[in-house]
Formats: C-alpha cells, structure tokens, sequence
C-alpha cells in the first residue's frame, strides 16, 4: 500500500472526508441490496434501522415472475443490441465521409449532426410518435429501434469523425495508390484503426439505449414489448405497496449495465472524455 | 466523368446516414414548429390555429411552475456538483490508496437507468419505511421525519438531489480527463517559484481547466432542460404540479390530456431554452475546427 500519500495531517483529513462521501454515495445501493432480501411486513414493523428477521430471495422471484421482468429484461436487448449495431455501422460510414474527404458541405453536414445530439428530446417527441405511427410501427420494436439508430447517430458521428481524423492519412493514401476501392478502405483500414473508439463509444451507446424511458413509453404501448425501464414503472404501480418487490425489479434491472460497466469501465470512461477535452 | 464520380464517394457514404438522420431528427424538429401552431388530439388531422397555443400557455400557472422548477435544476446544477465532481477529481488525481473504489463508486450511479436511482430514492424517502426518515427518527435528529416527496417546498430539491448523486461522478470523469492533459511542468515551476497549493489551483489549474468548464455547464444545462425521467418515475410532478418541469408538464398534456398541439408549444419553448446553449456547443466545436 502506498503510504506516500499521508504526509500532512491536511490529507488525512481530506482521506476521510473522501471515505465519508464515497459511503454516502453508496448508501442508495446499499440500501437497495438490504432492502431486496427483506419483507415489506418486517420493515415496516421494525424500521429500516433494525435487524432483518428473515432473509429471503422471494423479492427477486416475485418481480421476475409475476412482476414480468422475464419479459421486460428479453426485450430491452431485442431492443438494445440491434439499435447500437445498426448507429455504429451507420455512424461509422458517415464518419469516414466526413473525416476523409473534401466536398463542398462537409462542415454543414457535420455540424447538423453535432446540433441534432443537443437537442431537447422533447422537441422530436410528437413528430416521431406521428413518424413512427405512419410507417406503421406504433407498438413494435422496430419503431423504438429505428429512433434509437437516427438519434444517436449524432453522437457517434461526432466522435468517430473526430477520432477518423487522427488517423494518419498515409494509410489510406498508400492503399488508393494500390487501386483499394473506397469502401474497401473502410472496412478493411479504417474500421479496425478506429475499434478503440468504437469499443469506447458502443459501451456508452449500449447503457444509453438501455436505459431509455421516455421514448419506450411513447412509442411502445403494449406491456408484452415494454423494456425493462417502463417494465419497472409498471412494476411501480402493480406493486405500489410492496417496496421491497419493487427495488428488487430496480436492482435485476441494473445487472447488464452494471456487468458492461465493471467488465469495460476502461472504454466507458474514454468514451465520456473523448469528446469533451482536446 | 471519373472526376463527378469522385466527388459523389463521399455522399455514397453519407447518403443513408443522413437521410435517416433528417427524417427522424431534423425533420421532426421543424414540423414541431408547425404542430405547436394547430390543435391536435393525436388521431385526427392538426388544425392550424395560429398563435392560440402560446396564448394560452402564457396564462398557465402550470408552465410557470414548470419554468422555474427548470431554473431551479438547472442553477443548482451548474454549481453543486460542478463544484463537487472538480473537488472529487481534484483529490483523485494523484496516487492515493483506494483510488480505484473511491473513482468507481462515484462512477456508478451514472450506470444505473434513471428509473432505477427514481425508484431506490423514492424508496429511501418513503415518509414512515424510509431510510432517510428512520435514520432521523432513531438518531433522535426530528420526532417525525417530513413527506420528501409530498410536502410541496421540498419534493423538487429531493428530486434534485438524486440528479446531484448522480451527475457529480460525470463531472469528476470529465475533470480528471482535463487534469491529466495539463502540463506536469508548469506546476513544478509553480512550485519552485513559491506559489502555494491554493495559488495554483486558483492562477493556474482552473484557468488551464477552462475548456472543460466549459463543456460542463453546457451538458449540466442541456441535462438539466431535458430532466423528465426523475419526476416521472418519483412524483409525475405532483403533488399539485410542485416538481412539474417543462418535459413532464409537455408529456403529460400531449399523451395524457391528448392536446398535443399545446404540447409542441411547450416544446418550442424547451426548444428556444436549450438554443443558446447548443449554439454555444457549437462555437466550440468550431473553434476546434479553426485550429487543426
């Protein structure tokens, strides 16, 4: 262990305030896992603050079995896999044109982009119900898949161009010179010089879509198609007097972003600073 | 011919990306304009009616309510936890034991879906079952611990709160990202010329940190203009409209009341909110741009 660090009673103190916040932030977590294994009965009988009188896992099989989330939690990845396949196949395209070519609207293309990703969700809200409703995919998956593709295509083209351009353009000289066609230079070249960004940015996108609410509500209505986040608002009003069924269904349904997040944290961090510091 | 087939490759590239991104982000946007200008219910054809939306939006007390819970995010959200997320990236920025768990503990609530911090929280404040509530009823703090969620001055600062748990792990990414992209050297010449630590972090560390600032406020501001799934989960905006934000208010008529027409007003308005900020964004970005 590193003792270095406690060299003036200034840090000592700083070290513990850091100890106290860092128990405090994990406190709602602590308290979802507690109250996960407790009945409702007993907490409310005994206070939070108390020893628990029985252990159980029946929280957990309520909410996965009769709460639905044997359901929910299937189709968010039905969801989730083939929207952040499609934005980062179609993003990457686009990138490549933006990063490695000279044409007259280049500038403009990327920065529609860019100003499409800052946008109040709110402002697409009604049209892209009407959209979806028209192309008669109200109340289907691939009405929720395909806003999810278009929206974070913002997003990632904006760092994958970014990420395409420092990229040294030799490579890809070296290759047109050799008569590589163009879009056998992205898939060849450019895609697998550009998998840390991508690795980066799928990690992201990935906790993104699945965590989406607002638009899984507004596009989706039937419950048999719900994904885990408007799943668990359902769970919410079924179970409105059974907390601990409900925070049991909250913590199932933070498993997958969890595992991505402590099997990958590397990339999911680069992905939140590639952009924002040059 | 070889030469226009040249400069078509890049818009092979482009064109489905592009197409896709204008009918269902850019596109949208526009005819948002024109739907806050008509009645509509959802199922028959809007019906243009001109400025009336506005009209009566500017008469009601809901959206005022809304507009200033908005403020009020959005004000303590470019400050607590932008100044907590640059004190926290501060601290960890150097080699000190346990580094690791203390970043990913604060990295950890930005991984969990909204609706699931709403839900924990909204357990913690639960007024009699409540951790919150009993921990201040068993150490003797109040008699009764107050409704977080049901006592109207206090339900939005809750809500808040759990925002704040959440963004200030964001912020410390963002921050330790600019930390390390500053010069060693300039701050061992601080030190040799005698500055003190306070000294160089206000003359040299934050203004070197400005770029990241920057940044900060302006996703501290758009997040907060889009703040819907929070309230939603934990109040719907109740009681009486006191946690309502414009995102809330605006599903709440145009999915639930069916006045959708009114509904796009409210998002123009968000719209017009966020402009200023996204331009800002923009600016950056362009001068990026100038510098390569």
């Amino acid at each position: 262990m590193n003792t270095q660090y406690f060299k003036s009673p200034w840090r000592i103190l700083v070290y513990l305030i850091l100890i106290l916040a860092t128990f405090l932030w994990l406190i709602p977590i602590l308290t979802g896992l507690v109250t996960s294994i407790r009945t409702f009965d007993d907490i409310l009988y005994n206070g939070f603050i108390s020893w628990p009188k029985e252990i159980t896992l029946g929280n957990f099989q309520e909410a996965w079995e009769r709460g639905g989330l044997n359901r929910y939690l299937p189709n968010s990845f039905i969801i989730t896999i083939p929207s952040l396949v499609l934005t980062l196949l179609l993003s990457s395209l686009g990138a490549y044109a933006l990063a490695r070519f000279r044409f007259r609207f280049n500038r403009a293309i990327f920065f529609l982009f860019v100003a499409g990703m800052l946008l109040p969700f709110q402002v697409l809200m009604l049209p892209v119900f009407k959209l979806t409703d028209f192309l008669g995919l109200y109340d289907t998956y691939w009405g929720l898949i395909a806003f999810h593709t278009a929206f974070q295509l913002g997003f990632c083209i904006f760092m994958l161009r970014n990420y395409m351009r420092t990229v040294p353009g030799e490579i890809i000289e070296a290759a047109r010179i050799d008569g590589c066609g163009e879009l056998r230079i992205w898939w060849q070249i450019m895609i697998p010089l550009t998998l840390p960004a991508l690795a980066a940015i799928a990690t992201l996108e990935f906790t993104w879509i699945f965590n989406d609410y607002l638009w899984a509500i507004v596009l989706l209505r039937s419950d048999n198609l719900k994904p885990i986040t408007a799943g668990l608002a359902t769970l919410q009003g079924q179970y409105v007097t059974d907390w601990p069924v409900i925070v049991s269904g909250a913590l199932i349904g933070t498993i997958p972003t969890l595992l991505v997040f402590l099997f990958l944290q590397r990339y999911f961090i680069e992905g939140l600073t590639l952009g924002s510091t040059k | 011919m070889v030469r226009v087939r040249k400069n078509l490759i890049p818009y092979m590239f482009l064109i489905i990306p592009l197409i896709i991104y204008l009918v269902w982000v850019i596109g949208p946007m526009f005819y948002t304009f024109y739907l806050s200008l008509t009645d509509w219910d959802g199922l028959t054809t809007p019906t243009f009616i001109g400025l009336q939306n506005y009209q009566k939006l500017f008469e009601d007390k809901v959206f005022y309510i809304s507009l200033f819970n908005n403020l009020k995010w959005l004000v303590s959200f470019i400050t607590i936890p932008v100044v907590l997320g640059l004190a926290l990236a501060m601290v960890l920025n150097r080699a000190i034991p346990g580094e690791k768990f203390f970043k990913m503990s604060f990295f950890m609530p930005m991984v969990l879906a909204m609706v699931v911090s709403g839900l924990i929280w909204g357990w913690m404040f639960h007024p009699a079952g409540g951790l919150i509530n009993n921990f201040l009823v068993a150490t003797g703090i109040m008699e009764k611990g107050p409704g977080w969620l049901s006592d109207r001055d206090l339900v939005l600062w809750s809500i808040i709160l759990v925002a704040t748990w959440r963004q200030v792990g964001y912020v410390m990414v963002l921050y330790l990202a600019g930390l390390k992209s500053i010069n060693p050297q300039l701050l061992d010449a601080a030190t040799v010329d005698g500055a003190t630590g306070w000294q160089t972090f206000w003359r040299i560390i934050l203004p070197l940190l400005m770029p990241v600032t920057v940044i900060v406020i302006v996703i501290s501001v758009i997040d907060s203009l889009r703040a819907f799934d929070l309230v939603s989960v934990m109040t719907r905006g109740g009681p009486a409209n006191a946690s309502s934000v414009l995102a809330n208010f605006m599903y709440i008529e145009s999915f639930n009341n069916y006045k959708m027409g009114y509904g796009a007003s409210i998002a123009v308005i968000l719209f017009f909110l966020s402009l200023i900020f996204i331009f800002i964004y923009l600016w950056r970005v362009m001068k990026d741009e100038l510098e390569y």
